[in-house]
């Protein structure tokens, strides 16, 4: 009998990982600073005053440098599904494939039409032709982001859809469940004003380095006061719509919210982690403390999860072991099966799909009819069916943890800062703050952290699923030699590293230089 | 009971694909320009307005083979699982070769930048050579098979559930072996080039650039015409990939191609059409000073290229033909999407006339003048 190779599904997850990481770094700042050009190209468009031009065309050369590399990596996350997830390909592509179809029909086109006129449409178009683009590729840019981020919810919450054990794969029975579930939603969200706050943050560093510096003070003042009034908005969004996240992840992926609080032994009225360190080591079974220390805030996850104080929240332990009570999506009370009787249940599915094929070969539509009655009864768990060991469903928890807390400590501390830089703008005079300004440059390393610690926190916390209970990681690559993957793995590190380095020394070149000839 | 609705989606789906494969050849006229930056241009400021008059078009391309690719997932997602699992290498090999363009331009001219302005055309070179040979040889794979197996079943083997396999070790590099499909790629990498040339020559007000671009024109048509020729020649002679209609069985038939051209007559139409507009305008242009051979010429490729895709999906014929199991082979009809997913994004399809109206009127706005030596000194933002 043939194993998996995890050698091949481990290279292939370290090859998406890496592409969707270094992707992850350039497309949040295009999100956001594509709708800061566009307020600041309207304040240029609604007072005539030419600095306003002056500024607006600056950042849009930052926007451009940044622009082009995401382009780069982007590609490669759509071609990778089919290089390597290629199981995962059919088995979901009837779903999946068409959120990315209608991103290149309805976004792609439009940014990459309208981002021409931008840049080259200065003499060449009206004022106001130029402003539609410039807002236009804002549009676009956040349309594609709608796309691809209501595929990856509905990997984590499959909607809409049904196994049709004919074709032998899942298919979309409505369009409106999987683009408008509660999931999508707020990963939509969420995600977007994270790019949001980031690309704020990012012109609030810069424009403060410039005031360090005492150049280009105009550019900087302005600057900051656009961002930061857009960044403080939008932080506050994001902490919103983060709760909401956390919300439907205590509802759909319960594993994933116990392994972001560390939380190893479920309860009710269960606290919530404010700052803490993991005991190294810690098994799911073991009766080690699980937290070296911690501060906490009582009842909080409860309410935060369920919405109320002495809900019970299941644990890694409880999940594994079942036998909780919780109350499914149609409202019912029921009591949780164990890793290992999903595991079962998940192999009764497979089996039934094989009994269903070869009756169907053999023209027996009772035996049809019986073995697809079974399908259908076991089918939630079917992707259990491929493991072997209930502790498989169990996440890297610490990984999972601290980047949940370094995500919600860091949007904190965000919302906090813009708060005091509107203050000292306001009613105070900002630039002799010069501990502020370095600290507003620090925030930009901090906000690329926390970008990729929130990515972090959605797809390592919900391992061993590339479709949450339907098809595990392990059984949804391409069948090709891990040698092969290794060898394009270090070719995209070493060509995206290279192009990184270039385009941080473009960047800060440009950034040095300031807006004094228009970019070039 | 046949779906006659659920066949149309999936002839539908498939003109789309079409439609979009044949945009994109017309659109790797920047691949094909990306090769003929130093042949073109022998000044800094000739290499310039080449180089700007791609880097304004370059993100079209890019930008259509994305969607190429998400509408070809979509659609027909058995071919993507396939094709692209399998014949790993060819893919990843072009997916490089479009990486290292997406920076190009923007990076080349940026002071700083790391690699240098010679590392960024090189990048360029690398884009238009390899990404247009590349592309054509795996588009040949389309009339003369690959080596893989398809056995939905698998699912079910809980220790080994990948259901597409690739069956020869060479993971698509085997198909650079095959010189029905090589030929297809130099086809298109020449015909690449010879629109580039047209391009410049509608677009570039440069009077030594022109004259060159004219000289080049006849160079990179002749190469093309021969690669061109032998491909369809050969397309014509040799035995296609066929299904029975009823049976769905796979098999092999005497000149399929041809007999499809025959058989579906608008096809015929639009396959020679298009051969016509595009010789016409390469001799229009070689014949005297002229610059609206592009027009010609680019929509003779789309219509030619579009025929092609047609005659290898349509009228009962494998579009990917597996030559390890005829029987795997696919068809528009087993790999498609469900008829509820053709449907929901048929609706979406219908955006296309309206994105296609704002592109043309976009480009018709920062078109309006040629590029020259004035623009390059004035514009702020160079490539």
């Amino acid at each position: 009998m043939e194993h998996f190779d995890l050698s091949l599904v481990n290279w292939s997850r370290a090859q998406f990982a890496l592409t969707a990481m270094y992707h992850w770094v350039f497309v949040p700042l295009t999100l956001g600073l594509a709708f800061i050009m566009a307020f600041m190209e309207t304040l240029y468009y609604k007072t005539g005053d030419e600095e306003w031009k002056r500024i607006t065309k600056f950042w849009m050369t930052l926007f451009g440098i940044n622009f082009a590399i995401g382009v780069a990596t982007g590609i490669i996350l759509e071609f990778e599904f089919g290089t390597n997830w290629s199981n995962y390909s059919w088995f979901v592509g009837d779903i999946f494939g068409a959120p990315l179809a209608i991103e290149g029909i309805m976004a792609f086109f439009m940014e990459s039409t309208f981002i021409a006129v931008m840049f080259f449409g200065w003499n060449k178009v009206s004022k106001k032709f130029h402003l539609l683009s410039t807002w236009l590729v804002a549009l676009g840019a956040n349309l594609s982001a709608l796309w691809i981020l209501v595929a990856n919810a509905w990997m984590q919450y499959p909607a809409g859809m049904f196994f049709n054990p004919d074709t032998a794969r899942n298919e979309m029975h409505n369009f409106w469940e999987v683009l408008l579930s509660p999931v999508s939603v707020n990963k939509f969200l969420h995600t977007i004003s994270s790019g949001y706050v980031l690309a704020a943050l990012f012109v609030v560093g810069i424009s403060a380095w410039y005031l360090l510096k005492g150049r280009n003070v105009l550019l900087a003042k302005r600057s900051i006061i656009v961002a930061s009034v857009f960044g403080l908005i939008t932080s506050v969004f994001l902490a919103l719509t983060g709760d909401g996240s956390a919300y439907q992840v205590a509802q759909k992926q319960p594993m994933k919210l116990a392994a972001m609080e560390g939380l190893y032994e479920g309860k009710e009225g269960a606290p919530l982690i404010v700052i803490g360190a993991l005991t190294p080591g810690k098994q799911y079974n073991d009766n080690k403390d699980p937290y070296l220390f911690r501060i906490q805030i009582p009842k909080l996850l409860s309410f935060l999860g369920y919405r109320s104080g002495d809900a019970f929240v299941p644990g890694v332990k409880d999940i594994v072991e079942g036998g909780y009570t919780y109350t499914d999506k149609d409202g019912n009370q029921k009591v949780a099966l164990s890793a290992e009787q999903k595991i079962e249940r998940g192999r009764i599915a497979i089996q039934a799909l094989a009994d269903y094929k070869n009756a169907k070969e053999l023209g027996d539509t009772t035996a049809m009819a019986y073995h697809r009655k079974l399908l259908d009864a076991n089918f939630e768990y079917f992707g259990y069916g491929y493991l072997n060991d209930p502790k498989s469903i169990i996440p890297n928890v610490p990984l999972t943890f601290y980047s949940f807390h370094i995500m919600v400590g860091l949007g904190f501390l965000f919302i906090a800062f813009f708060i005091l830089i509107l203050y000292l703008v306001f009613f105070k005079e900002f630039k002799i703050n010069k501990w502020l300004l370095r600290t507003a440059i620090l925030m930009i390393p901090l906000a690329y952290i926390a970008s990729q610690a929130g990515w972090i926190v959605a797809e390592v916390g919900r391992q061993p699923w590339v479709i949450q209970d339907i098809l595990p990681t392990v059984a949804a690559v391409s069948r090709i030699d891990a040698s092969a993957v290794q060898v394009t793995f270090f070719l995209f590190f070493i060509i995206f590293t290279t192009l990184l380095i270039a385009e941080l020394r473009i960047m800060f070149t440009q950034i040095k230089k300031g807006p004094k000839d228009g970019g070039k | 009971m046949v779906d006659t609705t659920y066949i149309f989606l999936q002839h539908y789906w498939w003109f789309i694909i079409s439609l979009l494969g044949a945009l994109l050849v017309f659109l790797l006229f920047v691949q094909g320009g990306q090769t003929l930056i130093y042949t073109l241009g022998k000044t800094d400021m000739e290499r310039t307005m080449i180089v700007n008059a791609l880097g304004r078009k370059w993100e079209f391309t890019f930008t259509t083979l994305v969607t190429f690719g998400g509408a070809f997932f979509a659609s027909f997602p058995l071919f993507y699982s396939t094709s692209f699992g399998g014949a790993y290498w060819v893919w990843m090999a072009i997916l490089f070769c479009f990486v290292v363009q997406a920076v190009s331009y923007e990076y080349r001219s940026k002071p700083n930048n790391f690699l240098g302005p010679k590392t960024f055309e090189v990048f360029l070179f690398i884009n238009g050579l390899f990404g247009t040979v590349l592309l054509g040889t795996a588009v040949g794979t389309f009339f003369t098979g690959s080596q893989f197996s398809v056995a939905k079943i698998n699912l079910t083997n809980i220790s080994n559930p990948v259901i597409s396999s690739w069956e020869t070790p060479w993971h698509g590099l085997e198909a650079a072996l095959n010189l029905h499909n090589v030929a297809l790629g130099l086809a298109v990498f020449f015909l690449a080039r010879v629109l580039a040339i047209l391009y410049f020559m509608n677009h570039i007000n440069h009077p030594e650039i022109f004259a060159r671009s004219r000289k080049h024109l006849l160079y990179n048509a002749i190469p093309f015409l021969v690669f061109f020729l032998t491909f369809v020649i050969w397309l014509f002679i040799r035995e296609g990939f066929a299904v029975n209609p009823t049976t769905g069985d796979v098999f092999m038939q005497k000149h399929k191609y041809l007999l499809n051209l025959i058989q579906m007559p608008v096809v015929l139409v639009l396959f020679l059409g298009g051969v016509v507009l595009v010789l016409w305008g390469i001799a229009k242009s070689l014949a005297k000073p002229y610059t609206k051979g592009i027009w010609f010429t680019g929509i003779g490729t789309v219509l030619t290229v579009l025929s092609l895709f047609l005659i290898a999906g349509y009228n009962n014929t494998a579009y990917y033909p597996s030559t390890f199991n005829l029987q795997h082979s696919l068809t528009i009809f087993n790999s498609s999407s469900s008829k509820f997913t053709l449907t929901v994004m048929s609706f979406v399809s219908l955006l296309i006339p309206f994105v296609a109206a704002y592109i043309w009127y976009a480009w018709k706005s920062i078109n309006v003048k040629k590029i020259d030596e004035e623009e390059m000194k004035n514009e702020t933002h160079v490539y």
